[in-house]
């Protein structure tokens, strides 16, 4: 991890763009990130035509707001991660988000960006929503069900990704019978579960970043993202099985 | 203060452990709070709600039961009526603080990163709907939803204790048809803005009824079926099981857990009360009861006291718990969330709950409305403690 930071930062230098501070040491324990599941499209597209169409399917926190927000969002930065990770792939990542959507809203859309992005995965990132406006579990679990079931037979791989650890907003927003519901899902269908949820958590317990903070710090919500999508990235190479495809200084 | 003593006839474990539950509400209410691991949910498939739904049914059958031989139906039936109000105003009370709370989060923070999650204050943009719902009881906050199902409950009861009374066993089999037509047709209320209630009243109802029968005469029929060696091995058993699987919820690893009883098992459905959960409630019942008979001596000990006094006054001790649950939460993203800050605020928040309750005693016994103070109220309502 710290010479994969290391190899970003020279990348970073080299193309001219000094980072006014380091980006910080957000690694993540191999057991909050790795799952058993595998992403077999996603090793065909690579070994077969070195190429890798991602779609992020998400909500509000899939972007950030501001002229610069979605290219330092964690899509973007997932892949600037794989694009420099993987050699001689051709990384491309469609990123569809929309306000206020609830898995069931979100399932109802797929075939719109299966057909207009024909991606090898799709990063469904859901629940927020669901669980702000109090939407009954089994209903959340069925939508779920049914949009992981379409996303594959559109021909895509699908990672979950569950909501994010928001400390402050804890006690009007119940998350936990949603998250349970992701790892269910996620467990009972064989796909891999980006547990955002508790990545987030780990770094706010490490005091890798301060969660509470109050204030516009946009540089925060930029540090939390990039984190995120090198994470993510982390994810796809691994349920992927791509490590054949990593740079050999990167490996 | 004084130890309590038995006179009215009421039975303290019912304080006891309403008291005890209370506590563990309040505990659990707190999010990321290290000492909710103590908390019966961790254990087993039921937690504190089963405990106060059933202590409440079991109260409020023993109160106006006796009101309704005494005095008849329609005046049980008013003061029924009149403990719902109570019960209502104190909820509207409840959701006045929590826009306090949801409104200066609002305005104090304005993380970027957290924007989709500020969405929760779409409700204060909406006043005219939201304050309009949570008046008709369809809009209810996170961890604001035990006081409107208990409304609902009351609601009902003058009725189902009429029959209780005349025919307790049909009366029970009613209730358990209702729980069983309702899990059929997927019958519940409507909530605002999606789906329907969180604790499903025509579910839960059960649970209420088989207090209410209990505590007409019900637990004296159940007595030698609580007494035979095979009921406590049965619930040792079923406890043990319900403790394992609850382990597999925590340990990384799943496999101790094969795939068929899960696809058995789950979802262990809390909002139409689940039938694992109401028998893990069964067998807890059925253990203590043997544990703690009625007479125990260990009821009048100094220990338990503080327990029991939250147990005797459950409405203002719950929503002084439900309050002390989002202060606590305040705190802790305030000031500091470290492990001592948290065992700080759980104890702080108990030893809160127990000071209210002693004065709330204290105002009764000058009103002369407490069980064993002098004045003997006219008023069957409240003596005894309340429903």
């Amino acid at each position: 991890m710290r010479t994969h930071i290391a190899i970003v930062l020279a990348a970073a230098l080299l193309a001219g763009r000094a980072f006014a501070v380091d980006p910080p040491s957000c690694a993540v324990p191999d057991n909050l990130l790795f799952v058993d599941s595998s992403l077999n499209r996603v090793t065909a597209a690579v070994s077969k035509q070195r190429r890798l169409a991602i779609a992020v399917l998400g909500t509000g926190s899939s972007t950030l707001t501001g002229a610069e927000g979605p290219s330092q969002a964690y899509p973007a930065r997932l892949g600037d991660a794989l694009t420099q990770r993987l050699s001689n792939v051709t990384v491309r990542v469609a990123s569809q988000t929309k306000a206020g959507q609830t898995a069931d809203m979100m399932r109802r859309n797929m075939r719109d960006l299966l057909n207009s992005e024909k991606p090898d995965l799709v990063i469904w990132q859901t629940g927020t929503v669901d669980a702000i406006r109090r939407v009954e579990v089994d209903e959340f679990r069925a939508a779920l069900e049914a949009g992981v079931e379409s996303l594959q037979a559109g021909g895509a791989d699908v990672i979950l990704m569950n909501m994010q650890y928001s400390p402050r907003t804890e006690s009007m927003i119940a998350v936990g019978p949603y998250v349970d519901e992701m790892h269910a899902v996620a467990l009972q269908r064989d796909v891999p579960l980006f547990d955002r949820f508790a990545i987030m958590r780990y770094w706010s317990d490490e005091g890798t970043f301060d969660l509470n903070a109050a204030g516009r710090d946009i540089g925060l919500a930029q540090r939390v993202h990039d984190c995120l999508g090198r994470a993510l990235g982390e994810l796809v190479v691994e349920s992927g099985h791509l490590q054949a495809f990593v740079n050999k200084a990167n490996r | 203060m004084h130890a309590p003593v038995v006179t009215t006839g009421r039975d303290l474990r019912l304080d006891l452990f309403r008291g005890l539950a209370l506590w563990l509400i309040y505990l659990d209410h707190i999010p990321s709070n290290v000492v909710s691991w103590i908390t019966i949910r961790n254990f087993g498939f039921s937690d504190a709600t089963e405990i106060f739904i059933f202590i409440s049914g079991y109260t409020a059958a023993f109160v106006y039961g006796r009101a309704m031989r005494e005095r008849g139906f329609v005046v049980a039936g008013a003061r029924i009526l009149r403990r719902a109000w109570q019960i209502y105003v104190a909820h509207v009370f409840l959701f006045a603080i929590y826009m306090a709370e949801i409104s200066y989060v609002a305005t104090s923070f304005d993380n970027p990163l957290y924007a989709e999650e500020m969405n929760i204050l779409d409700f204060l943009k909406q006043p005219d709907m939201t304050i309009v719902q949570a008046l008709l009881l369809k809009f209810k906050p996170v961890n604001m939803d035990i006081l409107p199902l208990y409304i609902i409950l009351l609601l009902l009861f003058p009725p189902a204790l009429w029959l209780l009374q005349r025919a307790p066993t049909s009366a029970l089999g009613a209730s358990l048809a209702l729980y069983v037509l309702t899990w059929q047709f997927g019958w519940n209320l409507p909530a605002y803005p999606d789906g329907s209630w969180f604790f499903n009243p025509f579910a839960w109802q059960l649970l209420f009824v088989f207090g209410a029968w209990c505590a007409l005469g019900g637990a004296r029929r159940l007595a030698p079926i609580l007494q035979s060696n095979v009921t406590i091995a049965i619930a040792i058993v079923y406890l043990a099981f319900a403790f394992v699987i609850a382990l597999s919820w925590y340990l990384p690893d799943q496999a101790i857990v094969p795939h068929w009883l899960e696809d058995l098992i789950y979802p262990i459905d809390k909002t139409n009360l689940d039938v694992l959960r109401f028998a893990h409630f069964l067998a807890l019942a059925a253990i203590t009861v043997r544990l703690v008979p009625r007479d125990s001596p260990m009821l009048n000990a100094w220990a338990l006291y503080p327990a029991v006094l939250c147990g005797q006054h459950s409405l203002e001790i719950f929503c002084l718990g439900v309050f002390l649950s989002f202060a606590g939460h305040f705190a802790l993203v305030e000031i500091s969330g470290a492990f001592w800050m948290q065992v700080v605020i759980s104890l702080l928040g108990i030893a809160a709950m127990i000071g209210t309750a002693a004065l709330v005693t204290w105002y009764k016994d000058l009103e002369g409305r407490n069980p064993g103070s002098r004045k003997k109220p006219p008023d069957a309502d409240l003596a005894g403690g309340e429903a």
